[in-house]
């Protein structure tokens, strides 16, 4: 199981409580959604699956491996967060840096660590902007970049907060090519429900604090009902395909 | 106000160096324990607004406009130690990037739009918010600190123009002229940032530094009633004493140490009030015989003594008005 | 100041000067600056000679006259400034068009011109030779408090950000028929302040969480580091050599 949450509850300090006992797993190699309204919870459990909020109850397991004060090292190498604003992510002055610092944290360093930049901006197309500051790169490519931070430090879990958010049409599909050509574990937190369906086979809906259903993300799109219940639309227009197809 | 190359002789250069030096140092040491881990990424991004701050200009009088410094601000939003780390790489990057400053000039710059604002506003700021703990007094304290700072720079650059400056001007007259000009000014500044400050108090007081321990205490609803757990502390109250011994000791260096170089130079001192041009005259009349006016000479007073006793008088109109405002206060509750 | 497109204050090239390591760019030109204002007044000439290894450094360099003109606006409220010094200067008076000025004010003036423009050129220069990345390394190479130069680091990345949502906030004041004419419109633009703190601030947090995310535990990594040889040092070295030799020389 490479990731395993159980009975996750949590209270901000000033006492908002927005995690209510979320349980899920998710085992190697699966690219799974969670989708959830404006103030489901989505950002705070994400932030406890790298140890940057701690849980009030439960526990969170990376591949076996418990979320605590002496396990974080390890648990924030094994766990790659890409955040909603790719300004945020990028925060060194070249495309290089940016990359090299979370293994270069890790100890990793000078050919090696060539060797993960290089791999890491090839994987996502961007290689030929390694030398660039961020904010010379379209919306698009420094998003792509922000993955890219994150595949460098060979996680054993891609979570994606948003990754569609912002982005031109072609972007958006760029993107997914590159997530689907992706040999690792995902988990993408969006309320963008085709390219949810387009990427990943199951999804999650997580909705005031808790997982409100899981399932085949085909047969949650289709249950209008679920979806109404749970304030998520579908685009104007848009039809589940046939399945089969 | 960015003062550039040639505007001081050498000695006062190195010197306003040496303090700008040692006031960082100090500043990078206290700011690390306050922000830990932190430090970079925050007080990078408040260096930044700072930078975007300075571009806002505002009218000030017929024709001229003046745009904030930010240093008073950066005070009390950020506390003083990260404000001086802040608008010193603010100035540092001016300097280097866009030549908008001389680069010899950097200690000057440093230490009277960095050091010297930070600690006059961040005193003037704590003097009237220990009195009277209320959001009014925050609000007021940002204003008067504001509006304090940018004329005691103004005057701190004079008394540094009277030891080194390479300009023949009469040392009274730069310090009146400074001084009205940047009172002016000074309203401005304190508008902005007294406006700023509250309108961050509104959305998020807990990031105005200035603004801690005014948090309500926690209460535990329980069977026997409602009770108070902890009481907030004042988390202000030791870092102050050692700050303001440190901002004494700047002071000192700047009125006292730097001022021995003055014998050296005859330029400032020496030349006094025989034959002023007009903006002597303008001084006249503002502060006519007042021993201070003419900085230090007049009198008979030292140029040392007088910016200590500049140093004293403000802080002196910070504690009436704080105790004004607790005044009021007592009144109301 | 620059509108903060500080990409536009660099110039790309490939010349001896671009490939000069900062650090030593960075020595050169404050050793430059400071032979400049330690130089007396009265030596006319020797300021003409710091001019011409200006310009000569430029030509290397490639730097046209025109990119170095349109950026020295940066001096101007100081020159504004050295022109009312003979006005207002004092002793010994000469009257000039019908204006009392004061002798010493006069010098004092071009003192004050002569040194400063020298010295907004060879930032000038510093800057459109040297990225802004590398003029970070080469401080940290030259011994500046590692915090210094990662607050200059991150200040630099967020400049345009920040910068950028500054003039968003500025659009739409405008957009409603909003104009800065006299210090009551003051609170609008404090307002804008405001909000532009909270989000610089709260940037600041995410940038701290995106580092915690990526294994960060107080030390940045040591990335690149670029080292100078002794010819290099030399090389950059000719500059306040020179000028020092014209001081003393002539």
């Amino acid at each position: 199981m490479t990731l395993e949450v159980r009975d996750l509850a949590y209270a901000y300090p000033d006492g908002t409580q927005a995690l209510f006992g979320v349980n899920l797993t998710i085992a190697r190699g699966e690219r799974v959604a969670l989708l959830g309204p404006n103030g489901a919870g989505k950002t705070t459990l994400v932030m406890h699956l790298n140890g940057i909020l701690t849980a009030g109850h439960g526990l969170v397991r990376v591949a076996g491996l418990q979320v605590g004060k002496e396990t974080m090292g390890e648990i924030r190498r094994r766990v790659g967060l890409v955040f909603q604003d790719p300004d945020d992510q990028l925060f060194m002055p070249t495309v290089r840096e940016d990359v090299a610092f979370g293994p270069a944290n890790l100890g990793v360093r000078g050919a090696e660590l060539d060797r993960r930049v290089a791999e890491a901006l090839d994987r996502v197309g961007m290689r030929d902007a390694i030398d660039r500051p961020p904010h010379h790169l379209s919306f698009g490519q420094r998003r792509r970049v922000a993955v890219a931070t994150v595949l460098a430090m060979d996680p054993e879990i891609l979570v994606l907060d948003e990754p569609s958010s912002n982005l031109d049409p072609a972007s958006r599909r760029e993107l997914a090519e590159i997530l689907k050509n992706l040999d690792v574990t995902v988990l993408m937190v969006t309320h963008d429900l085709p390219y949810a369906l387009e990427l990943c086979e199951r999804a999650l809906i997580l909705s005031d604090g808790v997982i409100a259903a899981d399932g085949p993300t085909r047969d949650l799109l289709a249950d209008e009902a679920l979806l109404t219940a749970h304030r998520l639309e579908l685009p104007y227009g848009f039809a589940i395909p046939a399945s089969g197809t | 106000m960015h003062v550039p190359d040639g505007f001081f002789t050498a000695t006062v250069s190195i010197g306003a160096a040496v303090v700008a030096a040692a006031g960082v140092g100090v500043a990078l040491r206290r700011a690390k324990q306050e922000l830990d881990d932190r430090t970079a990424p925050m007080a990078g991004l408040v260096a930044a607004f700072i930078f975007a701050v300075q571009m806002l200009n505002f009218p000030v009088a017929a024709g001229t406009s003046g745009h904030l410094l930010g240093g008073a601000l950066a005070a009390i939003l950020v506390g003083p130690y990260t404000a001086v780390l802040c608008v010193a790489v603010v100035l540092l990057v001016q300097g280097f990037f866009f030549a908008d400053g001389g680069l010899t000039a950097l200690g000057v710059n440093i230490t009277l739009m960095g050091i010297v604002t930070a600690a006059v506003a961040w005193g003037v700021f704590r003097l009237i918010t220990r009195v009277a703990r209320n959001r009014a007094a925050i609000v007021a304290g940002s204003f008067v600190a504001a509006l304090v700072s940018v004329p005691v720079a103004a005057l701190a650059f004079a008394v540094l123009f009277a030891i080194g400056g390479t300009a023949p001007i009469d040392a009274g007259s730069v310090a009146a002229a400074m001084g009205g000009v940047h009172v002016l000014i000074g309203i401005g500044e304190g508008l902005i940032t007294a406006v700023t400050v509250s309108s961050v108090l509104a959305v998020r007081p807990d990031l105005v530094y200035g603004a801690r321990g005014l948090a309500k205490p926690l209460v535990l609803r329980t069977a026997t009633g409602e009770q108070v757990v902890t009481a907030p502390e004042e988390p202000q109250a030791k870092p102050i004493r050692p700050f303001l011994v440190g901002a004494g000791i700047v002071s000192l260096l700047l009125a006292g140490v730097v001022s021995f170089f003055a014998s050296g130079s005859p330029d400032g001192l020496e030349r006094v009030a025989e034959d002023k041009g007009f903006l002597g005259q303008a001084g006249d009349h503002l502060f006519g015989g007042f021993a201070l006016a003419d900085y230090g000479d007049v009198g008979g007073i030292p140029v040392g003594v007088a910016g200590v006793i500049g140093v004293l008088i403000t802080l002196a109109v910070g504690l009436g008005i704080g105790y004004a405002l607790r005044r009021r206060r007592k009144v109301t509750t | 100041m620059g509108a903060g497109h500080h990409h536009q204050l660099f110039r790309a090239g490939d010349t001896v000067v671009h490939r000069l390591p900062p650090q030593c760019k960075l020595v050169a030109v404050v050793a430059f600056a400071v032979v400049v204002v330690a130089t007396p007044r009265e030596r006319f000439w020797v300021f003409g000679g710091y001019l011409l290894l200006l310009a000569a450094v430029a030509a290397v360099a490639r730097v046209p006259a025109r990119f170095v003109l349109r950026r020295m606006v940066v001096e101007l409220p100081f020159v504004l400034f050295a022109f009312a010094i003979p006005v207002i200067g004092l002793g010994e008076r000469v009257t000039f068009w019908g204006i009392s000025l004061s002798v010493d004010g006069l010098w004092a003036s071009w003192n004050i011109l002569a040194k400063a423009t020298l010295g907004v050129i060879a930032s000038i220069l510093l800057a459109a030779t040297t990225e802004p990345r590398a003029m970070l390394l080469g401080a940290q190479r030259l011994r500046m408090p590692q915090l210094l130069v990662q607050i200059a680091t991150f200040m630099l990345r967020y400049l345009d950000v920040v910068l950028d949502a500054m003039r968003r906030m500025k659009v739409a004041r405008e957009s409603r028929g909003f104009q800065a004419r006299n210090l009551r419109q003051a609170p609008v633009l404090a307002k804008s302040a405001g909000a532009l703190f909270i989000r610089s601030y709260e940037r600041g947090e995410r940038v701290h969480l995106a580092m915690l995310s990526r294994g960060y535990t107080g030390t940045m990594p040591i990335y690149r580091e670029i080292s100078a040889d002794v010819g290099q040092w030399l090389t950059a070295a000719a500059l306040p050599v020179a000028a020092a030799a014209v001081l003393f020389l002539s």
